[in-house]
């Protein structure tokens, strides 16, 4: 780790002051991912505003009209376990159970996590698939144009995720394949139906993250039904090779999870 | 048997210290003015170093020195030994390159230490070695076996043109021909033994301290054999007279063979020491421990076993390519030869074998013993040829293996082993019956049903332990003998303590040991304990690796207790007015034979030291006694482990649903202590077949750093396990112990792999059987289906 300066604010007022201050500033959230990198020497923030003192205003979950809020700094943890989210998107509180460990889970941050866009990251899949908006302390921004490519996303440097806004679907499920190793996403599919709109989202395959698998989600769009899959499956194109599956083989785990999240979805 | 005594599944001593965190490990501990230590390594996995400029990042802030390569020639430290000498076929020794333990104008592996920064704190020496300028000049790199031994691959050490450290030979090459030509079936099989990190909980640690009032040196270090470390780091490489360095190895968190061998960063430690007047501390992080932690495994094996007309084995051929990394590790040399050819006659009646071995330097890690150390590679062989040919012929696995094992004993195979008793068939009969292998249809059946693959594998494997006899070992080329020492102390009222050459890092020996010492002289458990890792204070030992701490190490300590007893009843005998011969021992009582005299334990100690009822001139005062033992024989520990699986074909994922071991172990002292041994060997073997694999790119860069990609086994991969036992007493110690330690290492990757194989229908599926190959795999077998 270098050397850095330490801020510990209690609003998400001051931080983003700081932020405008400090060009090369990170805010920390769980810092599961962040610490990691500083230790390795692969990140060198000149200063750390801290947001845990300001979890209270910037955590918390609740439940407005056909919309939930989640405040940036709400722990994967919390997202998993509140009854919230476990009756209107369970597929929501069971990704978040899917996250990790139980320490990472108690640390790790829905707005860490959405800010990082890790290309294997779970909650990518579930902000685009449901169609969620991000709000900013500047200003709101859609999933689908938030992700814009490995770790990159619309946010500008110092600004400051407050809280990620969910419609509720009429049915969803997420369909994880973790890398037996890291256990993140090596193929996660999130399957979404709100009303016409059938959303289908591929997180841990893509060279450039998360996507929608058009083909997919025309075929559910005429049907929302596991029959509408036959004969369809994702193309290796532009898909990642590693030595723990190469693109053929996620190409194939799509297909396999796409099926079972719309079984589950449906309740089956 | 006593609750505490021989047999009892005692509850481990050691652990209130550690699941309270209150165990004392290398980096617990701080030295008075200690100063830390970073490596700068090599990026490169081949290079020479043109210029190295340590200028600018000696005027860092905090930096007390920097030294290199050429500063540790200049003082005269030897480079890093292998302790094993093997010759070639054609009679020529290894050809070891030098092993210097900072880079002199080469470096030969991506982590290859550079030079060593030492500062006031960590993160001093780490800024200070981003400021060192090494002009490289980047070689060509090779990681792959079959390229390094390519004429015009790139040399990596001067003393081998062909980067061929040996080609050796093991049996008789006429005689497995012939048996080849009469052969009435043949199978054969090309192997990858895949390479692993061994990922103790505890990384490697050292603190070097220097003394100059004394003139002497201590080491804190994590080792498995502190004794061994001493005499490298005083006779080879030159720190200072074995009288004036001491070497601590304290609480150690898991070695499984990596923390046998000496290294670079621990000779740096002691030697700057001295060289900066302040004590030195490293601790590895994680990543250099991926990098520098000595490797195991990595073979590539062409094997061919030869069967007659009745499906008897009678010829094994092998051809092994050992990757030994970049340089020669402490023992590396002996692993894939005098550690692994000698096993090859597994459990098996076969009356020729020949096996050749071809060490090969790669720009690579250096490999060295790993869990099983060679004779899990010689199991994976065997038990993979015997599943196929039985397979080939149609024959039950399970009744092939009855066909083909030995029977009487002793048995004296054509490598070298001379199996001294065993009871294959039982084992496995026993296994069978754990496993309700004869239902196995039905259990297939019913995954089929629900759109899954079923299979089960047998390994029925066979370990050299108790290593080892030191004329034998001395005659494979063995720099050192392989016997253990003991010392019992017992003290005036009667509480001792056993002072072992062999050293505890997980293994549970402060309970074990104990357990003997209560039970053959009658005294409470807590009065015991156990002395190790310090070589100040306990005699020259030789440490713990090759499950040799119980048959060897115990052995030694039973001697010392026979020579305890004797003297006590000398001193009884004073004491109870009767002459020695007709004192009896038993239950911590002195009894004179016949009568109701008797004397405790304790009162006899007393006795001992204050010395009043015998003449100090006629009997020496005093309770303790040294035993050295060295072994006859290895140990033979064999079994058969069962290994059931359920393979989804959609995904490749593999779920191990149940397991079953039978292992032979002898004589047990704690089965509490030694299932546990049993379930973390399974999970380390399990680890091998199912997930682990160290992968180097071209270039030579270590892919499976971290975690994130070099994918060590969780509990949720792991079955419950089913553990059953049975029993041949081993004759050659006075224990009747076989040793347990690396069992489920060695029998678990073939069970695995033979479950596998045996559920896609297809022959071979390589290490690690991650969801892809397994997909892969499937997927072929679903195409050969549908094309029959
Ligand atoms: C062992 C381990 C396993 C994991 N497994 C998984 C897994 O299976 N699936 C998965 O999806 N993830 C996984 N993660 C990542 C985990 O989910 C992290 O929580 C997440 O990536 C980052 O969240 P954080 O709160 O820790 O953010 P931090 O590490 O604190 O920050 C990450 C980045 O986001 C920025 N940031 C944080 N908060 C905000 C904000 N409110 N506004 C703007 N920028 C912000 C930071 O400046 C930083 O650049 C794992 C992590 C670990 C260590």
């Amino acid at each position: 780790m270098y050397q850095f300066t330490y801020h510990r604010v209690d609003s998400a007022r001051k931080a983003s002051n700081l932020a405008e201050k400090n060009e090369d500033a990170k805010f920390l959230a769980g810092g599961m991912t962040l610490l990691p990198t500083m230790k390795q020497r692969l990140a060198s923030p000149s200063a750390l505003i801290d947001l845990n003192s300001a979890s209270e205003k910037l955590a918390g979950i609740e439940v407005k009209g056909r919309n939930i809020h989640i405040g940036a700094m709400t722990r994967h943890y919390d997202v998993a376990n509140s009854k919230d989210v476990q009756e209107a998107i369970p597929a929501l509180a069971d990704l978040a159970g899917m996250i990790g460990d139980p320490a990472v889970r108690h640390r790790g941050t829905i707005g860490g996590s959405v800010a990082n866009n890790d290309p294997a990251a779970d909650y990518p899949s579930a902000l685009l698939a449901l169609n969620a908006t991000i709000h900013t302390n500047k200003r709101k921004i859609t999933a689908d144009e938030f992700f814009t490519g490995l770790f990159e996303t619309a946010l500008e440097p110092g600004e400051l995720i407050t809280k990620i806004v969910f419609p509720v679907p009429s049915k969803a499920a997420y369909m994880k394949f973790p890398n037996p190793a890291s256990r993140y996403a090596m193929v996660g599919v999130f399957v979404a139906k709100k009303g016409k709109d059938v959303r289908v989202t591929v997180t841990g395959a893509g060279s450039s993250g998360v996507f929608r698998a058009g083909k997919f989600e025309a075929a559910l769009t005429a049907k929302f039904h596991v029959k509408s899959l036959e004969g369809i499956s994702a193309t290796a194109e532009g898909l990642n090779s590693d030595i723990h599956a190469d693109a053929a083989y996620r190409a194939h785990l799509i297909g396999v999870m796409a099926r079972r999240a719309v079984n589950k979805a449906n309740g089956k | 048997m006593s609750a505490t005594g021989v047999g009892a599944s005692v509850r481990r001593k050691e652990d209130l210290r550690f699941i309270t965190g209150r165990g004392q490990y290398t980096d617990d501990i701080n030295r008075h003015g200690q100063a830390y230590a970073y490596f700068l390594r090599s990026p490169h996995a081949h290079a020479e170093i043109n210029r190295l400029d340590t200028a600018k990042a000696a005027k860092m802030p905090g930096v007390l020195a920097i030294y290199t390569g050429d500063d540790i020639a200049a003082d005269k430290i030897g480079g890093l030994i292998c302790g094993w000498m093997i010759h070639s076929k054609d009679g020529s020794p290894m050809k070891a390159g030098a092993h210097p333990a900072l880079a002199q104008g080469k470096v030969r592996y991506v982590g290859d230490h550079v030079a060593v920064i030492i500062a006031e704190t960590l993160a001093e020496a780490r800024d200070a070695s981003e400021m060192i300028k090494v002009d490289y000049k980047v070689l060509p790199a090779v990681v792959d076996m079959n390229d390094a031994v390519k004429q015009g691959a790139p040399v990596i050490h001067d003393v081998s043109g062909n980067n061929t450290v040996y080609n050796w030979h093991l049996g008789d090459k006429a005689a497995t021909d012939a048996a080849f030509a009469k052969a009435k079936h043949i199978t054969k099989l090309d192997l990858v033994n895949n390479r692993l990190v061994p990922n103790p909980m505890e990384p490697r640690a050292a603190v070097g301290d220097y003394e100059p009032g004394t003139e002497s040196f201590t080491l804190y270090t994590t080792s498995q054999n502190p004794h061994v470390a001493r005499l490298v780091l005083s006779a080879f490489i030159g720190i200072a007279a074995e009288n004036k360095l001491r070497v601590i190895a304290p609480d150690v968190g898991g070695g499984f063979g990596s923390k046998i061998f000496i290294y670079a960063e621990e000779t740096v430690c002691v030697w700057a020491a001295k060289k900066v007047g302040r004590p030195v501390k490293w601790t590895s992080d994680r990543s250099e421990a991926f990098l520098s932690d000595a490797h195991g495994r990595d073979h590539l094996t062409h094997a061919e076993l030869a069967l007659d007309e009745k499906g008897k084995t009678i010829g094994l051929r092998v051809h092994t390519k050992a990757n030994l990394g970049a340089y020669l590790s402490t023992f590396s040399s002996s692993v894939p030869t005098y550690l692994y050819a000698p096993l090859l006659s597994g459990q098996y009646d076969i009356p020729a074998i020949y096996a050749e071995v071809d060490g090969v330097y790669t720009n690579t890690a250096p490999v060295d013993a790993y869990r099983g150390a060679g004779r899990p590679e010689a199991t994976f062989v065997v038990e993979r040829l015997i599943e196929i040919a039985a397979r080939e012929t149609h024959t039950d696995p399970a009744q092939f293996r009855l066909k083909n094992f030995i029977r009487s004993f002793p048995h004296q195979t054509p490598v070298i082993m001379a199996y001294d008793v065993g009871n294959y068939q039982a084992s496995l009969e026993k296994a069978l019956e754990m496993s309700d292998y004869r239902n196995i249809g039905k259990r297939k059946a019913a995954s089929a049903r629900e759109g899954k693959l079923r299979g089960i594998g047998i390994s029925a494997y066979i370990e050299a332990c108790g290593i080892a006899p030191s004329a034998a070992v001395g005659s494979l080329g063995a720099g050192v003998g392989l016997w253990e020492s003991a010392e019992v102390r017992v003290n005036p009222i009667g509480t001792v303590e056993v002072l072992t050459g062999s050293h505890s890092h997980g293994q549970g020996h402060e309970t074990t040991f104990a357990q003997l010492v209560s039970d053959r002289l009658g005294i409470p458990i807590d009065n015991v304990s156990i002395v190790h890792g310090d070589t100040d204070k306990v005699q020259m030992g030789m440490g713990t690796y090759g499950s040799r701490s119980g048959a060897v190490g115990m052995s030694a300590i039973f001697k010392a207790l026979d020579k305890v007893i004797a003297k006590g009843k000398k001193v009884a005998a004073y004491c109870l007015e009767a002459s020695a011969e007709d004192i009896d021992f038993k239950d911590g009582k002195f009894s004179v034979k016949g009568t109701d005299k008797d004397i405790d334990f304790g009162s006899v100690a007393l006795q001992a030291y204050i010395a009043h009822k015998f003449n100090g001139q006629d009997l020496e005062p005093g309770l303790k006694e040294g035993a050295f033992w060295d072994p006859t024989n290895f140990t033979f520990p064999a079994g058969v482990h069962i290994c059931e699986v359920e393979i989804d074909p959609e995904t490749g994922v593999t779920r191990i649903d149940r397991w079953t071991a039978v292992d032979d172990f002898g004589r047990v002292i704690n089965p509490m202590i030694v299932e546990g041994q049993v379930h973390g060997g399974i999970g380390q073997g399990v680890g091998q077949a199912l997930c682990e694999g160290a992968y180097y790119d071209k270039s030579g860069q270590l892919i499976t750093a971290s975690f994130n990609d070099y994918c060590m086994p969780r509990a949720d991969d792991l079955p419950s396990y089913n553990v059953g036992m049975t029993q041949t007493p081993c004759p050659s110690n006075p224990l009747g112990i076989k040793g347990c330690g690396e069992a489920g290492a060695i029998a678990a990757p073939p069970a695995v792999i033979n479950a596998i194989t045996d559920a896609v229908g297809h022959e071979n599926v390589a290490m690690p059987a991650t969801p892809l190959a397994v997909w892969r795999a499937a997927q072929n077998a679903v195409a050969r289906k549908a094309a029959e």
